[in-house]
């Protein structure tokens, strides 16, 4: 296992405490691609803090590889270093004059050699879809949004975390860079192997990519499962007022009218030759449009 | 005469910088809905900010209700006539209670006590936020300050309500809450209403959908019409509805379907 999160609590003492977590339990793997989806205050943002110790719970315990996180033994730098997590905005936390001292920045912090920074700093950069060369003497500031937030997750990145936790990446990206920013999720787990937890409100994105999907309200996780087992409990997600995914929707009202079509679908070609099959199917029995 | 006219409009931030605006062309009449979609950088946010003279033309003209934004004796008029919402909730409330933030406008001018308190309590109804009036708006979820923005332009008393991605930093619940409130304020209120999103579903709520593309407008049209040009929105960077692209899907593998915006449109049409 390489993080347990055992009977958390986590309560915001302000002059009116707000219980953020009430009794969490959450075991995630290595290579898993978990998608968290819930409505703000449902305790998300709460919750993966917890896991690279930004926040310490008020009760229970968080576990990295088997240690205790919070107890003395461990360093909470190192495991800083291999839990990277790219907060709402990231993009607002640019700071530097150049593109390279913004992204060397964590790697510098970590003692590495000038060599071995310039290099985590290339690689990231090329991680995510910029070119070392052309950007990294440029100022961040004069960059589009889109560019920048991939530079702020380039930061992350040049940590070379073997867990990546993001919150929200893709709100407020025109659709060409959010998807561009998905093919760097995909490439990022699949091919290096990166453990990855996404909090999104898009629940296509989260159906689509995610191996494993949390939902949670007040503080609870309250339904989880693979994504076909999670968006088919259509009523339960409705009471805590999530949407399906455009498709699932589709699939689920033509079911509803009588057409025999899977609904845990979730890819728009996957559908469309559901859908098709369905029809044809039916019209073997019968001359028009079958319901 | 339309509400909003942009006559060759061009605008740079700084001399010698691209073009925000190169040249735009637009009305806007009273009571319509329109949305404007386009890559990050494509000049959305800054004609939307000619609409209430947050900025003015370098070249060209923007009148409001016949009324110049070049000439400065106009800006208060326009500004009461015209309101802006922007994305982030938490940058647009000012005061330590609802009702005060919703007051902030009408108190600047100088309106009796009465009708503040009327045009307050109606505006905060009309948003469904009536009984939050002694609330403080940080204890608000995203939708509810996003509506109480709303509340505090229509304090106003305002023909037109220019929204800068207003959804983009809300929840699903959120988002719904601020897009039924819109649609509701068109509809029954006939405010005009001019919507900026990345949101492909969103914009499909419109009257008639402005693509932007390097400050310029590529193309205006229905939705329907819009949506149905998959090739244009590729190229200015931009997405189809899922509804659409399924249903794109199955006519590319021969099914005669009609076009749909909607998944119950959709449904009905195979169906």
């Amino acid at each position: 296992m390489l993080i347990e999160l055992k009977d958390i609590r986590h309560i915001y003492q302000l002059d009116d405490p707000v219980v953020a977590l009430d009794g969490v339990n959450l075991e995630i793997e290595r290579g898993e691609f978990l998608g968290l989806i819930g409505h703000t205050g449902s305790g998300k943002s709460t919750l993966v803090q917890l896991l690279n110790g930004l926040l310490k719970p008020s009760e229970g315990q968080v576990f990295f590889e088997g240690r205790d996180i919070n107890s003395q033994e461990v360093e909470l730098k190192e495991i800083r270093r291999r839990v990277g997590l790219v907060f709402q905005y990231p993009e607002h936390q640019l700071f530097e004059e150049t593109v390279a001292r913004d992204i060397a920045f964590g790697p510098k912090n970590a003692g590495l050699s000038e060599e071995e920074i310039e290099n985590r700093v290339r690689e990231a950069l090329e991680l995510v879809g910029l070119d070392y060369e052309s950007f990294k003497d440029r100022s961040p500031f004069n960059l589009s949004g889109g560019q920048q937030r991939r530079i702020a997750i380039a930061g992350v990145l040049a940590l070379k975390p073997e867990v990546l936790i993001l919150d929200e990446p893709m709100a407020g990206l025109d659709p060409a860079g959010r998807r561009k920013l998905l093919e760097l999720l995909i490439h990022l787990h699949r091919e290096l192997e990166i453990t990855v937890i996404l909090i999104s409100h898009r629940m296509e994105e989260i159906a689509r990519l995610a191996d494993r999907v949390l939902v949670m309200d007040r503080g609870k996780i309250v339904l989880q499962g693979r994504p076909a087992e999670v968006f088919t409990e259509r009523e339960r997600l409705k009471e805590i007022d999530l949407d399906l995914p455009v498709v699932t929707d589709i699939l689920k009202k033509l079911e509803e009218k009588g057409l025999k079509v899977r609904t845990d679908i979730f890819a728009l070609e996957e559908a469309r030759d559901e859908i098709l099959s369905a029809l044809e199917k039916q019209s073997q029995f019968r001359e028009s449009r079958p319901c | 005469m339309s509400q909003i006219e942009m006559q060759g409009v061009e605008f740079s931030y700084r001399a010698q910088q691209d073009k925000a605006l190169a040249g735009i062309d637009l009305k806007v009449e009273k009571g319509e809905f329109i949305s404007v979609i386009g890559a990050n950088g494509s000049g959305k946010s800054t004609l939307a900010k000619m609409m209430n003279v947050l900025l003015v033309p370098d070249k060209g003209s923007v009148t409001i209700n016949g009324l110049t934004t070049s000439d400065p004796d106009n800006i208060w008029q326009i500004r009461q006539q015209v309101g802006m919402v922007f994305q982030n909730p938490d940058n647009q409330l000012v005061a330590t209670l609802v009702e005060d933030d919703v007051a902030f406008g009408p108190e600047n001018l100088a309106l009796p006590t009465e009708v503040i308190r009327q045009r307050v309590d109606q505006a905060l109804k009309t948003v469904g936020m009536d009984g939050y009036q002694s609330h403080p708006p940080h204890k608000l979820s995203g939708g509810q300050k996003q509506r109480v923005a709303i509340a505090g332009i229509l304090a106003m008393l305002p023909d037109c309500i220019v929204l800068d991605e207003p959804t983009a930093m809300l929840d699903p619940m959120g988002r719904k809450e601020v897009l039924e409130t819109i649609s509701r304020l068109n509809r029954e209120e006939n405010i005009t209403v001019v919507l900026i999103t990345h949101f492909m579903e969103e914009a499909g709520l419109a009257d008639r959908v402005v693509i932007m593309q390097e400050g310029r407008i590529r193309k205006t049209g229905s939705p329907r019409e819009i949506f149905r040009d998959t090739g244009l929105i590729a190229e200015a960077g931009l997405d189809v509805p899922e509804v659409v692209a399924l249903a794109n899907q199955l006519r590319q593998q021969g099914l005669s379907l009609p076009e749909v915006m909607t998944a119950d449109e959709l449904v009905d049409s195979l169906c």
